[in-house]
């Protein structure tokens, strides 16, 4: 709390006012209509609609193709996050001894962050691409027959890959803090007590990196769930056959392609509530962190 | 290091050298096949050694542009994402610095309710809510429009609880030296605490300047104007084209000119990246 205060009366409505306004007209009042429709049924025809409670909702927990996304989009998130996370945590435990290069290592493993998502499909889409890219062919003369457009399993083992690409340096970025946060003398210690590299690793940076991983893992999750559409959209459109179709993605697809803005709109409520859950627990554990 | 280890030495250099190779991989090949004629791409594989069409094939995308989707020069729409980039990056600083002034250095009613009300919607992904949003701004005519593709981003949670952390961690005596010299508040704000959020400002700055620019759906959904269209959003277009001959070496260069601010970005001012993005998640 700050003691030192100035007194104004307008002045701090208009200094909030900016910010204010464009989270009302934005934020609240899509959000508002995205409930309020959710709960509307759209007539066939267009134009009408009445009020229905809550069957959108039951429609779609019905729908077996929901259920489907779920099941996706658990698989996704978690390959995302595990394979991410290990990756990371072991490109950041290498680069973090001092070896000749490291500083140049680092900087090669962090740029993938600026590729916009969008972009990171498209270029793993074409080092994929079973007509014209590079992969395929050698997978080929393997005796794999690589078409991820025609594949659902391919194509999900894909959208992992390049989602796992566009995030690693994320994580590399917080594991390596870190790490060089860590207390050398601790380390050394332990080496002088005779302890290996490997227990080292396992009894000292392991659990003192925990906090920094859980953090990661809620990012990971968050990012999986919502930062992915990106990579989606511009490699499989969450085709084909819907087996990499994401719940964030079914939203847009029902949304804007199928026209069904009660089901659609029902189906952002639902990830909304999944967003608010996951972020008060990422700042239940952030408020932890700051007091140390 | 504690200890000589050879043979542990020899395995992180594998180990690294790996991670950079997978990392790079798809980059290269992309980059390569920029260089290349679009007969080439039809034969494969790919190629992996850079061809001689690197300056023909970029001048074809910037100043004449290509295929479906883009054909006003590229060049333009590159503009585009500029403008939006700066847009989205400066106006977030701007109205997430001023309310994080009025919440720290202020007291008035409703003020906690202000900043939750900031900081649990703004949590909410463009993503999730995206039809609603949709219908709010085209009721307010800003398709195909510059403040369309910026305003609906320009709010900030991470921005506006960085710039309160920072706030909080200045001394009192500043703000209570300045009241004493007669400085009123906007005098104090502008003065003091402004060149002193400079590292936050520039370590949010790469942050925003990459979130900015890399937005995909929004651009997508609001623009129907190719002069209004984005980099990034006409590549992932460009590359779902379904009839005709995908030209794949326009393609890729395009895909390069769309990573190519943002990396600099992070390459020229890797400390305030790390900053930024360590800072921004606390």
């Amino acid at each position: 709390m700050k003691r030192a205060i100035f007194n104004d009366r307008l002045l701090p409505y208009l200094l909030l006012g900016p910010q204010l306004i464009v989270t009302l007209v934005f934020f609240i009042w899509p959000s508002g209509e995205a409930i309020w429709q959710s709960m509307l049924l759209e007539d066939a025809f267009g134009g009408s609609s009445r009020f229905v409670w809550f069957r959108n909702f039951e429609r779609l927990f019905d729908d077996e193709g929901y259920w489907a996304s779920f099941e996706t989009t658990a698989i996704f998130s978690i390959a995302v996050a595990t394979i991410g996370l290990a990756l990371a945590l072991l490109l950041a435990t290498t680069a973090d001894r001092s070896l000749r290069g490291a500083g140049a290592y680092r900087s090669l493993l962090i740029w993938p962050y600026a590729v916009a998502p969008a972009v990171a499909g498209v270029l793993w889409g074409f080092l994929f691409n079973p007509g014209a890219g590079l992969l395929p062919y050698y997978l080929n003369l393997m005796g794999v027959a690589w078409n991820h457009q025609i594949n659902g399993n391919q194509a999900l083992l894909l959208v992992i890959a390049a989602a796992c690409w566009n995030q690693v340096s994320y994580n590399f970025v917080f594991f390596l803090a870190g790490l060089q946060s860590i207390p050398r003398a601790l380390i050394e210690a332990a080496a002088i007590d005779g302890a290996g590299p490997g227990r080292r690793f396992w009894s000292i940076v392991f659990p003192l990196l925990a906090p920094t991983g859980f953090f990661l893992l809620v990012v990971n999750i968050i990012y999986a769930f919502f930062g992915t559409f990106g990579i989606i959209d511009a490699l499989t459109k969450g085709g084909p056959a819907r087996s990499t179709e994401i719940l964030v993605y079914k939203v847009y697809s029902d949304g804007f392609r199928g026209q069904d803005f009660g089901g659609s709109a029902a189906q952002s409520a639902i990830l909304m509530g999944i967003v608010v859950v996951l972020t008060v627990v990422q700042f239940r554990f952030i408020e932890r962190r700051i007091h140390y | 290091m504690v200890e000589n280890r050879p043979w542990l030495t020899v395995l992180s250099h594998l180990v690294l050298l790996a991670g950079c190779l997978v990392i790079v991989l798809p980059v290269w090949v992309a980059f390569v096949a920029s260089t290349h004629e679009a007969a080439t791409m039809l034969r494969p594989p790919a190629p992996m050694i850079p061809g001689t069409h690197l300056l023909d094939n970029y001048a074809t995308v910037l100043f004449e542009g290509f295929g479906q989707a883009s054909r006003v020069p590229q060049w333009l729409v590159l503009f585009n994402s500029l403008v939006m980039a700066l847009g989205i990056t400066i106006g977030k600083i701007a109205i997430s610095i001023t309310a994080a002034f009025a919440i720290v250095y202020f007291r008035f009613p409703l003020r906690m309710t202000c900043f939750w009300l900031i900081f649990v919607t703004l949590m909410l992904p463009v993503e999730v809510r995206i039809v609603p949003t949709f219908s709010v701004v085209a009721s307010l005519g800003m398709l195909d429009s510059y403040a369309g593709l910026i305003i609906p981003l320009i709010a900030s949670a991470t921005a506006t609880f960085l710039f309160r952390q920072f706030f909080l961690s200045v001394p009192d005596e500043m703000a209570e030296a300045a009241r004493v010299d007669g400085a009123g508040p906007l005098r104090f704000f502008r003065d003091i605490l402004l060149p002193m959020s400079r590292n936050s400002i520039a370590a949010l700055f790469v942050i925003q300047f990459i979130y900015g620019w890399n937005q995909h759906l929004w651009p997508l959904l609001i623009t129907t104007k190719e002069s209004f269209y984005t980099i990034v959003m006409t590549v992932s277009r460009q590359a779902n084209v379904q009839d005709g001959v995908v030209q794949w070496n326009l393609i890729m260069a395009l895909g390069i000119l769309a990573m190519l601010p943002p990396v600099l970005v992070i390459v020229f001012m890797q400390r305030q990246f790390v900053r930024g993005l360590t800072d921004t998640e606390k």
